[in-house]
């Protein structure tokens, strides 16, 4: 048996199952979409075991050239206090390890975060019109006007009447050129999947037809 | 007149589904190709930068997706692949996300043999490691602590590429090639701004509005937005024919489709308004 074709017909056929939704909800779907769902979860946890728990911790506490590492044997509790949410008893255990994750995530991204993502762009935005010929100056020019704008349109402490009201709109205008750019670059996403599913059935699926009919070469 | 309106509201979402689809299969079927010009655009800036960078150079590519993304992300990493091995730079690959692994390694084997290059002289899968921006800073004081083996378990003494590398600050380039997170933020946040590591991508084209913010702050180097960016990268690169610039052409003619449906479902929802039809 050639596994390579198995492989395309089970692709082109859950693809299809998937794609007739878009006529209406139906068990073909349903079926193929529990499918997705119990091979993901069943996928996951074994890749989780053997790339993540294996190599990073079973292998730490247990080294292949022997011995035992104790200290392994903590990061191994606080996953178990994980899994303890399932026992009521002692669900309460699982707020050591959530803790111990959202203080380790905080502390890192805090000034990190903070840095890169509102330091860094408030600098850019600021010194944006100074650099760069008139087209850079302009483009920098609305940059700025756009930002202040957007945030006028933000800022509820004064009612929105006069140069407030007029720089709110121009704010909530530059806000929408902003999503239809987002909803643009969405749509080139879909599509590209789209493109994608259908050069597989095209291309990769659809030749196979003829050979398991006996007809191509 | 006035029924074709009303037609056209209350449209069946189905045909335009179908019309959709015919859109996007047409042009495959017919091997449609539409020209694709590259302004200055980010992608030309990171197609320059790494042209800029001296022969030799090491370069991460952290491949951060899964297939689900493969129609945007796959022909970047291949494009972005070849223009680094053409300009004999070093590869370190390497994985946020778990299956980028393997699809990493697909891009660079494939290629390394056509272009006549070695694994472990001229290019290197580490593999997946979790952690995601906790694991980026770890790099930045040790790569081989994070690293002891590669995806093959080779131990990093016996890579010759390796040895010289200790921490980012031996790496002239990080490319992430990203889904979402944790992927070029990260790298952004924790190899970019901490180390001073030139940062580039390639991401989905869902992401990429959110991502320009870090290029007009020169925190990353360039920037391949969606099917267009794996596309423009192609053609820089001198790829004929690529994955991504033939999956521009039903791109480019479903975008127009859809660009007349805005119109008509427009023209159409204003018509019914103003004859009092339309809620």
């Amino acid at each position: 048996m050639n596994w390579e074709i198995v492989g395309i017909w089970l692709g082109a056929i859950v693809t299809l199952l998937l794609y007739s939704f878009l006529y209406r909800d139906n068990p073909f779907y349903k079926f193929a979409e529990h499918l997705f769902v119990g091979m993901s979860a069943g996928y996951w946890v074994i890749y989780s075991i053997f790339n993540v728990l294996i190599p990073n911790w079973w292998q730490n506490m247990f080294p292949p050239d022997g011995g035992f590492n104790w200290i392994w044997v903590i990061p191994g509790l606080f996953a178990m206090f994980m899994l303890a949410r399932m026992v009521p008893k002692i669900a309460g255990l699982s707020r050591l390890a959530l803790g111990m994750i959202v203080g380790t995530g905080a502390g890192l991204n805090m000034l990190t975060f903070f840095q890169s993502n509102a330091l860094a762009q408030v600098k850019g935005t600021i010194f944006s019109v100074a650099t760069g010929g008139v087209w850079s100056v302009f483009s920098s020019l609305v940059l700025v006007v756009g930002v202040v704008s957007g945030l006028v349109y933000f800022f509820f402490s004064k009612a929105h009447t006069g140069f407030t009201g007029k720089t709110a709109n121009l704010g909530i205008t530059i806000l929408m050129v902003a999503f239809g750019a987002s909803f643009g670059y969405t749509i080139m996403a879909r599509l590209s999947l789209l493109i994608g599913r259908c050069t597989f059935l095209l291309e990769d699926w659809l030749p196979t037809i003829p050979r398991l009919l006996g007809i191509g070469g | 007149m006035a029924d074709i309106f009303t037609k056209i509201g209350n449209l069946d979402r189905r045909i335009i589904f179908v019309l959709i689809a015919l859109s996007v299969i047409i042009p495959i079927l017919t091997d449609l190709i539409i020209p694709n010009i590259v302004g200055a655009e980010p992608s030309r800036d990171l197609f320059e930068f790494v042209d800029s960078l001296p022969p030799g150079s090491n370069v991460i590519i952290s491949f951060d997706y899964d297939p689900s993304t493969m129609p945007e992300l796959q022909p970047m990493a291949e494009a972005v692949v070849r223009h680094l091995f053409e300009k004999g730079h070093k590869i370190i690959g390497m994985a946020l996300w778990p299956q980028g692994a393997a699809l990493g390694q697909d891009a660079m084997s494939s290629l390394s043999d056509s272009l006549g290059k070695e694994q472990y002289q001229d290019w290197v899968n580490l593999g997946y490691k979790t952690g995601g921006g906790v694991m980026i800073v770890r790099l930045g004081t040790s790569m081989r602590a994070i690293f002891p083996t590669d995806r093959d378990n080779v131990p990093w003494s016996e890579i010759p590429m390796l040895q010289g590398i200790n921490n980012l600050d031996d790496i002239q380039l990080v490319i992430s090639l990203s889904a979402g997170d944790p992927g070029i933020i990260a790298w952004v946040m924790m190899a970019g701004d901490r180390y001073d590591i030139p940062i580039g991508g390639g991401c989905t084209a869902v992401s990429a509005p959110q991502l320009y913010t870090y290029l007009q702050t020169e925190q990353m180097v360039g920037l391949l937005g969606g099917l267009k960016g794996a596309a423009d990268y192609e053609t820089l690169v001198g790829i004929d024919n690529g994955q991504a610039i033939r999956g521009m052409s039903p791109q480019s003619v479903a975008h127009i489709a859809i660009m007349l449906f805005i119109i008509i479902g427009n023209v159409a929802y204003f018509m019914q308004k103003k004859r009092g039809g339309a809620r």
